[in-house]
């Protein structure tokens, strides 16, 4: 049992920290969304999109940063797509955001195809690389955990403390909390409900794309086929077990990459198929959402919302 | 000096209707000004017209003697316009600071400035002379309260005019009365008030002037002092009401419903019915005369057998029905009129016909093998009802949807009238009618009750509490406090009793 010590280690929790990133991401983009009482289920291929993207930019200009932009840009054209076809247009937004998850598979294998020759990866790029925190790498325990990582995993705290200030300190958090209760409320106030659909709805495609970033940019430094692998999904479970508050949802994600972090060392221990250790960041999803389900209050109804 | 608000000619069409046909209106500065009319005359799409939430097909607005456009709500607010809705526009998870300043957040360096915010709207509320604790989340507020917060959050923003629609529908008579000393207080501070309402009682008592509006025009305007309520209804429906029923005598029969300590939680698992006892005989009206919110709802659910009773009994005649199922019940012979039509009343989207059999579409008269729904019979069934109950229809084939509200009401009143029940539970059956079909569906009730069915009327208009019942027990915190006769009570005792002042 030697083995199973060696995975309670500072490193599984870098991992952790590591893994969860992209869900954190995702899901703050999950919450911006559903703050404004639109579902955003195409947070998973908006992710690969982006990754794809950033892969893509890298490779052509050598420049990763450039490749980080490219996906937010990515994203946030994905999420205008959703938001025209959903608020605008008002389209069920669960068939919005499986076509998006639909098309983003194809197209990006397609395009892997034609770019690099090869469905199932890209050629390596440049990625961000890691940036060490000058003092507090060098501290014992903290620093091995969060003293050394990639910059979008720095973004990322920084981004989630963000999103709590945005939501709960500022006018447009207010604004953007009572569009989605109660949209007719916000209109009788002034407040133009589909620009802060739109915007949010934007913005939530935009997050995602750092989260698909991190994963081509800040992880792998090359694109895969179907890389984010659930971890969308994952993020909508995060979103909602962190009851759709921003430190919440870290939480969430933090549980869930301390799961994949954990799966990755027990495979190879090598003491259960892979098959099944795989299954572990997917089982505890199921679990945790069985266990929150219906007692967890969403923000909106999610109803469309019309003008007279 | 120019009147406050002049609306010149305002027509407003949707799909189907004309809402408004070349309306001309105006309210002088500082009355209060009331605008009458039965539900479908064009009050609301009126008001919502001033308020910049429609734009009138046609027709111009002068406020202050000044031309306006008025395309939005925010409009109107910049012109000093406030509307108090109907249906609260209150966010509920947002504290009453946070409702009343939505939009305009003062701020300091991008954020919120949460001193200032409540400091302002603890001014207003000063100001207003409005009592609430504005740090309290609006959901956590009882309605009188809420519509509080609503004139608060329209006064704050400036408003000189101030629309109210129907604003007396959710409260109790004694908040009634607070209200009416609130506004009489904003015209003294040279505020103008419109009051929506098609109540003429108390449009005759609040209003310095009242304009009556009929299917989307102006009957009149008259001065309330030269007015009465006989006259104001016939400019209303158009010909004279009947305000009090001719009550046939009929003596009790035996207990039909019988209730003993029943005890059940609401939807957030509250204990909300905290032991009812209740008795309803045969041949009786009982009304049960209530604050909403005090357990009616889910006392209608459990006596439905649509929620559980977690203690306590329910008989129906000898008969033990706590733990029955809504179909046992049904079979037993209870109907039910739901106080929420569209959610358990009826499915929108059948036709009148598949809304008319629901419930006995198992009878063997509605099938054909024991199977299949025999539509040829169903429909000779629903032409039949829709005779007999005076439901205005194109066919027995339309969406049930499509109908006017009083006329859906009647789908409902036919369908569960026509089953002969010994126990009627009516809950809100006359909500958002017109006066019309009002009268018709109080009518039916007393039929019933003549034919010797026992009528538990739950309302939250007292005075059709009044009109119908033989007696009226009144709830109080999921608990009858108190069996009254009509005759021995008045209306403070009813108000005290209904909002705990008393114990019976």
């Amino acid at each position: 049992m030697v083995g199973l010590v060696d995975v309670i280690s500072v490193g599984l929790f870098a991992a952790a920290l590591r893994m969860a990133t992209p869900i954190v991401y995702a899901a703050l983009g999950g919450i911006f969304s559903e703050r404004v009482g639109i579902i955003n289920i195409g947070l998973e291929g908006t992710m690969l999109a982006s990754a794809f993207a950033g892969v893509t930019a890298s490779y052509y200009t050598g420049n990763p940063w450039l490749g980080v932009v490219v996906a937010v840009l990515v994203g946030g054209l994905i999420g205008l797509l959703h938001a025209i076809l959903t608020v605008k247009f008002v389209g069920n937004q669960i068939v919005s955001g499986t076509g998006i998850n639909i098309f983003a598979m194809g197209f990006t294998a397609y395009m892997s195809q034609i770019i690099w020759g090869s469905r199932g990866a890209s050629e390596g790029v440049r990625g961000l690389g890691t940036w060490n925190i000058p003092f507090i790498a060098d501290l014992p325990v903290v620093g091995p955990i969060i003293g050394s990582h990639s910059p979008l995993v720095y973004l990322m705290l920084v981004v989630t403390v963000l999103s709590y200030v945005v939501l709960f300190r500022t006018p447009l958090g207010l604004r953007i909390r009572a569009v989605g209760e109660h949209p007719t409320a916000a209109e009788t106030a002034g407040i133009d409900v589909l620009r802060v659909k739109y915007l949010c709805v934007i913005l939530s495609g935009m997050l995602a794309g750092l989260g698909g970033a991190f994963l081509s940019l800040g992880h792998l430094n090359l694109f895969t086929r179907g890389m984010t692998g659930g971890r969308g999904f994952i993020a909508m479970a995060a979103m909602i077990f962190g009851k759709w508050m921003p430190f919440g949802a870290f939480g969430a994600s933090l549980l869930f990459g301390l799961a994949d972090a954990l799966q990755m060392r027990l495979q190879s221990l090598g003491l259960l198929p892979p098959q099944i250790i795989l299954t572990i960041p997917y089982l505890l999803t199921v679990a945790v959402l069985a266990g929150v389900v219906g007692k967890a209050r969403p923000p909106s109804d999610y109803k469309p919302y019309k003008r007279e | 000096m120019a009147p406050a608000v002049e609306m010149r000619s305002i027509v407003k069409t949707f799909p189907g209707v004309t809402a408004n046909d070349g309306v001309d209106f105006s309210v002088e500065k500082g009355e209060i000004h009331g605008l009458l009319g039965e539900n479908g005359a064009g009050k609301t799409v009126l008001m919502s017209i001033l308020y910049g939430l429609y734009r009138p097909d046609a027709g111009e607005i002068y406020i202050d003697g000044e031309r306006a456009e008025i395309e939005s709500p925010a409009a109107a607010m910049s012109l000093g316009i406030g509307m108090v809705h109907q249906h609260f526009m209150l966010v509920p998870s947002l504290t009453v600071a946070e409702n009343v300043v939505l939009g305009r957040e003062p701020t300091r360096k991008g954020l919120i400035d949460e001193g200032e915010m409540l400091e302002r709207v603890r001014a207003s509320c000063a100001e207003f002379r409005l009592d609430v604790d504005i740090e309290a989340p609006v959901h956590t507020l009882s309605v009188g309260v809420q519509q509080r917060v609503e004139i608060l959050k329209a006064l704050h923003r400036g408003a000189d005019i101030l629309i109210l629609d129907e604003p007396t529908a959710v409260l109790t008579p004694q908040e009634v009365e607070d209200l009416f000393m609130a506004i009489r207080a904003f015209t003294d501070q040279g505020k103008t008030v419109i009051f929506i309402s098609h109540k003429l009682r108390e449009v005759l008592s609040i209003c310095d002037r009242i304009t009556v509006l009929k299917r989307g025009k102006v009957v009149g305007t008259v001065e309330a002092s030269e007015t009465d309520m006989g006259e104001l209804a016939e400019m209303m429906v158009g010909r004279r009401v009947v305000y009090s029923f001719e009550k046939a005598k009929v003596a009790p029969g035996e207990a039909m419903l019988t209730v003993e300590g029943l005890e059940a939680l609401d939807d957030r698992g509250v204990p909300t019915l905290r032991g009812v006892d209740l008795e309803v005989r045969g041949s009786e009206i009982l009304g049960l005369a209530g604050v909403e919110g005090n357990g009616q709802t889910e006392l209608v659910e459990a006596l439905m057998g649509l929620r559980e009773a977690r203690e306590g009994r329910v008989s129906l005649g000898s008969t033990d029905i706590t733990g029955a199922s809504p179909d046992e019940r049904i079979r037993a012979g209870v109907s039910h009129i739901p106080e929420d039509r569209h959610k358990r009343g009826f499915i929108p989207d059948f036709s009148v016909t598949d809304n008319l059999i629901l419930g006995s579409h198992r009878e063997a008269r509605f099938t054909r093998w024991g199977f299949v729904i025999d539509y040829e019979a169903a429909a000779g069934h629903a032409q039949a009802l829709v005779e007999d109950y005076s439901i205005v229809t194109p066919g027995v084939g339309t969406h049930a949807g499509n109908l006017s509200g009083g006329n859906q009401q009647k789908v409902i009143v036919a369908r569960e009238f026509d089953r002969n029940p010994r126990l009627v539970i009516a809950a809100q059956p006359t909500r958002g009618l017109d006066v019309g079909a009002t009268e018709y569906v109080r009518k039916k009730l007393l039929d019933m009750r003549d034919g010797g069915s026992a009528v538990l009327l739950v309302s939250a208009d007292l005075d059709e509490i009044w009109a119908l019942s033989d007696r009226i027990a009144v709830i109080y915190e999921g608990r009858i406090v108190a069996v009254r006769d009509p005759a021995e009570t008045d209306e403070t005792e009813l108000g005290l009793l209904m909002t705990g002042g008393r114990r019976g």
